[in-house]
């Protein structure tokens, strides 16, 4: 388990982590979501010790990173895939770390042979693509065999086949009752690979949810109905004290669900061509929930949300 | 001693190492070679002759201990040796041990490949070493080779810059301390107190040509004054690399 308290980050005037409190249980893909520049790096740093907060703490397992002995047997990450020497193989880069927490020489080949790196073990880390480093990073995260597990962004700039991979990978290693906390900007990956979300804009925290109840919560569920007597039913709708609201040709009912809609309809005497229960979208949660936090804004219209945000630039 | 290990396969498991430590050693050996071969009969060729030129090996030995540590930063290993071994003092010291061994092992190839080298082409010059002070110039090589290291990791581990921590160490040790004495009236007196002229003191390498002058520590002073510098600079460093965020 992870614990965040208070967590808090200064640089100079800028805040990057403003009191953040999260608790990431065991067993389950945890994802951390965040436009980029929310901070996310940045507490994933402070969680293994490499940059000090200015306030608060972080824990694992009740206790601060400084305080692990041998700490990549407790815990496992993957902060940045290119965090290897170019002219290093990746055998000896696994072998390094392996040494320094007294972990056996054999395990560095069962993890090169579990990310599917064997072939290429002997090979410089340098003229690796985004995959095969991703892969040496999860390699180099999984060496202690750790109960914790954090990912940072590890599905940038990854093929199709890659990003099934992970996700699947995740999961499995959820179910092995381990920790997983994923960070993303991505929030249609989010959605397909985290159970919990923790999500944070501008260094706050803005909520911590499974992913369903954080959709459900955000959006607002909504009722589509198209009809040949479309104004005779909106009077009908409008007396009943509901918003509407029109889209082409057909009304988008809030405040009602599908069957109230539909006896509606009925002792208005309005044949119904459509009657559809509309879901909000992660993406429109996300929107409407960190709206105000996104750091750099753009200039995209009201209500046209893009299926991502801009690439991650850490 | 498992971070030592550590630190022993992340040195030797790059190229950079094997070409400064070749280098290191080739090229003062070379030099002390042309020396013996081309001096003639004017150069009188003695045991401390023999070392004249182990500075260029020192000079190596900096920009490789220097590498050793601004390449983990600018490639983020950095960030995973501490993820590893959180306790950043053992882990740096644990890198300056195996750094340090390394220069000593490479001063002592190049003091008595030099002396050799001197020996195999002029068999008639006197270069047996049957004095302490003999001894001490040449097996002493492999301490300030070591010393240099430690006060190269200590500048590497402050700058965190490749170019900028190897043009500091070589702009001050091959330049700086030169140009010193060129100061009117001070310079002499200045220059008796640096680091790299202490160095030299004590393998009684004095590359200046000057006359023999009254210094005020003996060739063993000068090295633990050598040693307090190198020492002083990586303790600030690894103070200084605790504090901040990795």
């Amino acid at each position: 388990m992870i614990e965040a308290v208070g967590l808090t980050k200064r640089y100079g005037k800028t805040l990057a982590v403003d009191n953040l409190s999260f608790t990431v249980p065991a067993g389950r893909v945890t994802g951390f979501l965040g436009p980029n520049g929310a901070g996310k790096s940045t507490t994933m740093r402070m969680i293994l010790g490499l940059d000090a907060p200015t306030g608060g703490s972080a824990l694992i397992d009740g206790k601060h990173y400084r305080d692990l002995h041998h700490p990549l047997r407790t815990v496992g990450a993957l902060l940045d895939a290119k965090w290897v020497h170019p002219n290093r193989s990746a055998r000896a880069h696994l072998q390094w770390m392996a040494k320094s927490n007294k972990l056996p020489a054999k395990r560095v080949d069962e993890v090169l042979e579990i990310v599917g790196l064997t072939s290429v073990a002997g090979k410089r880390a340098g003229g690796f693509s985004l995959g095969m480093s991703q892969r040496l990073g999860i390699a180099a995260a999984l060496l202690g065999d750790p109960q914790v597990l954090l990912f940072d962004e590890p599905v940038n700039g990854l093929d199709p086949e890659g990003i099934l991979w992970i996700r699947k990978f995740m999961h499995r290693l959820a179910e092995e009752g381990r920790t997983v906390f994923v960070s993303s900007h991505l929030l249609s990956e989010m959605a397909l690979t985290a159970q919990e979300l923790v999500v944070i804009g501008r260094g706050k925290l803005i909520s911590q949810s499974s992913t369903e109840d954080f959709v459900a919560q955000a959006t607002e569920n909504t009722v589509r109905v198209r009809s040949p007597q479309l104004a005779a039913l909106r009077t009908a709708l409008g007396r009943a004290g509901v918003s509407i609201r029109d889209e082409g040709e057909s009304l988008i009912v809030s405040g009602m669900d599908c069957a109230e809609v539909g006896e509606l309809a009925a002792s208005t005497g309005a044949v119904l061509h459509e009657l559809s229960p509309q879901r909000g979208s992660l993406e429109e949660a996300f929107m409407q929930l960190t709206g105000d936090s996104v750091e750099y804004h753009t200039e995209i219209a009201d209500g046209q949300v893009p299926a991502t945000l801009v690439p991650a630039g850490k | 001693m498992s971070l030592v290990a550590a630190e022993r396969i992340k040195l030797f498991s790059t190229r950079s190492p094997w070409w400064c430590a070749l280098v290191a050693i080739a090229l003062p050996i070379g030099f002390a070679a042309l020396l013996a071969s081309q001096g003639g009969d004017e150069v009188p060729l003695t045991v401390g002759t023999t070392q004249a030129a182990n500075g260029l090996g020192r000079a190596v030995i900096m920009v490789m201990a220097a590498l050793a540590i601004t390449t983990e930063y600018r490639f983020g290993t950095i960030r995973s040796t501490f993820q590893a071994t959180p306790n950043r003092v053992s882990a740096l010291l644990a890198k300056t041990a195996v750094v340090t061994t390394l220069a000593a092992v490479i001063g002592e190839l190049v003091a008595f490949g030099s002396w050799a080298v001197c020996r195999w082409i002029k068999p008639e010059a006197d270069l047996a070493l049957d004095t302490a002070d003999d001894w001490r110039s040449v097996a002493g090589v492999g301490l300030v080779f070591a010393l240099t290291a430690v006060l190269a990791l200590g500048v590497g581990i402050l700058v965190r810059q490749t170019a900028g921590a190897v043009a500091l160490l070589l702009v001050y040790s091959q330049l700086v301390e030169g140009l010193v004495t060129l100061i009117p009236r001070i310079g002499d007196d200045i220059h008796q107190w640096l680091p790299f002229f202490a160095a030299d003191q004590f393998i009684g390498n004095d590359a200046s040509g000057q006359p023999p002058r009254d210094l005020p520590l003996s060739p063993w002073g000068y090295l633990a004054y050598f040693a307090v510098i190198a020492v002083a600079v990586l303790a600030v460093a690894i103070i200084t690399a605790n504090r901040r965020d990795a």
